[in-house]
């Protein structure tokens, strides 16, 4: 079965065709990221009118990457929430309206589920039970992974998602918002154990988290050391962002690795765009093998949106026989244990 | 209209002031939220939403910028508009449709979107003083007003 997937659910514009028997066959992606940073922020409504731009062009390009026609398809599935609104119904019309033309079944596609189950993409793939980490700039949780559709949430965080305190954070050292990446990069310049962060609700038993006190700690450390007068003021933000980011990974290490003990699942899987951390990457990499586990990820394209997770999802679901009745379905809310499971 | 200013040592102490102007708070109400990153207005919120008896995660909206909730059959909006770049994106957004005589919003950033919000009836300046914040809170309406005098006695 081929599938063509549809993600619009935020800044980025991704289309992707999955077969079953072949694997991935197309994958294309406008990121709107450029022209939100200039605007120092999402723009809903220009994120809808970029997605009504690009969508077109990058399904033909799709169809040529992939070399079928469009008659080829038998199903298309879009990303029916969370998300911006007005951008998930841009992906949802389009979709609905091309099933139509190629009268073939639509399904809309939880996002979520499309990050955790990302890592399917690649060779070798994880086996089901695993446990997930989706970390992001508007999510951050651990899942046990039963099957599709088979979800149990662990534990999540209670305030600020691990994307969104790198982002703020940056904002704080004056790098820039969305800063993430850029205080990512400037960790790698930054001397270990200069700062010390605290690693929120690691103390107690549990496996949600928190980050949403990392923000004040961030502006006390920086106004204090500025007030110092430590010199070079570039190293001391290096150095900051080492002691932010090494707080942030070891506690999410932390909590995968009771979730590990908890659940007795050794195989971990991190998606999300937060995943592309290499120094997260690293540091999981270690715990999930002292563990005897082993862990998954996804290419570092596909830890961000993209529309192949969608392809694979609604493939998955639409070879179950699952489908959509003719309405233009998108929610911006969306509980993810909501979902059905698959036979 | 007047003003009312309080120290608030720790969080515990920012969930009790933001309980308190919950339980007086009536449908309709629209409160604004200002201050730095960091200065507590997400906390207040998660205060506000759960003094009125929800008991799951109060998260952060920046990311989806506005979370909805409904408390006993009560609608609540609570806006982060931090990534709007153009007040009148708040429109594009449908952002009117939340505001009725029936739900209570809260609004971080809400300069973010001047000139497209209804008339606050509370304003809440957070600020950073020394391990704590300080709130100064105006009434910009006669409802505001009143629940500023109780809260006062």
């Amino acid at each position: 079965m081929k599938v063509l997937g549809i993600e619009t659910s935020c800044d980025e514009t991704g289309i992707a065709i999955y077969d079953s028997e072949q694997g991935l066959l197309a994958h294309s992606l406008h990121s709107q990221v450029k022209l939100h940073a200039e605007y120092g922020g999402v723009v809903p409504e220009l994120a809808s009118r970029d997605h009504i731009r690009y969508l077109l062009p990058l399904t033909e390009k799709a169809f040529q990457q992939a070399g079928i026609c469009k008659q080829d398809i038998d199903g298309i599935a879009y990303t029916a929430g969370p998300g911006l609104i007005g951008a998930l119904m841009v992906g949802a019309s389009a979709a609905r309206a091309m099933a139509m033309a190629l009268d073939v079944p639509a399904l809309g596609v939880h996002h979520m589920e499309g990050h955790l189950l990302a890592p399917m993409l690649e060779s070798p793939s994880p086996q089901f039970p695993f446990i997930a980490l989706l970390v992001s700039g508007g999510h951050t949780l651990l899942a046990e992974v039963q099957g599709v559709g088979q979800y149990k949430i662990l534990g999540e965080s209670l305030d600020d998602a691990a994307g969104e305190a790198f982002d703020k954070t940056a904002k704080l050292l004056d790098l820039g918002y969305p800063g993430g990446p850029v205080l990512a990069k400037l960790a790698e310049q930054g001397y270990a154990g200069i700062y010390h962060f605290p690693r929120p609700m690691t103390d107690r038993p549990g496996l949600d988290f928190s980050f949403s006190g990392l923000k004040t700690f961030t502006l006390n450390t920086y106004q204090t050391a500025v007030a110092e007068d430590l010199g070079d003021q570039q190293q001391t933000k290096a150095n900051i962002a080492r002691a932010f980011e090494e707080a942030v990974v070891d506690t999410l290490r932390i909590k995968c690795q009771r979730a590990i003990k908890q659940t007795g699942i050794k195989t971990l899987v991190i998606a999300g765009g937060v995943g592309a951390n290499l120094r997260l990457r690293a540091s999981l990499k270690v715990m999930v093998e002292k563990q005897g586990g082993k862990l998954f990820y996804p290419r570092i394209e596909f830890c961000t949106d993209n529309g192949a997770m969608i392809a694979y999802v609604g493939c998955q679901r639409l070879m179950a026989g699952q489908y959509d009745p003719l309405i233009i379905h998108a929610r911006a809310r969306w509980p993810m244990e909501e979902l059905s499971q698959i036979s | 209209m007047s003003q009312l200013k309080r120290h608030l040592v720790n969080e515990t102490a920012q969930l009790e002031l933001a309980a308190q102007i919950a339980r007086l708070s009536p449908p309709g109400m629209v409160i604004f939220l200002q201050g730095d990153l960091g200065t507590g207005k997400t906390t207040f919120v998660r205060g506000f939403i759960q003094a009125l008896g929800y008991q799951g995660v109060v998260k952060s909206p920046t990311y989806t910028l506005v979370e909805p909730y409904v408390i006993n059959n009560r609608s609540i909006y609570h806006f982060d508009l931090y990534r709007l770049a153009d007040p009148e994106e708040l429109e594009y957004a449908g952002g009117r449709d939340y505001f009725t005589r029936q739900a209570i919003c809260l609004l971080e950033w809400p300069e973010k979107a001047e000139g497209y919000l209804p008339q606050p009836d509370l304003i809440l300046h957070l600020s950073y003083r020394d391990s704590g914040r300080d709130v100064l809170i105006e009434s910009g309406s006669d409802q505001g007003e009143r629940l500023l005098m109780t809260l006062d006695s």
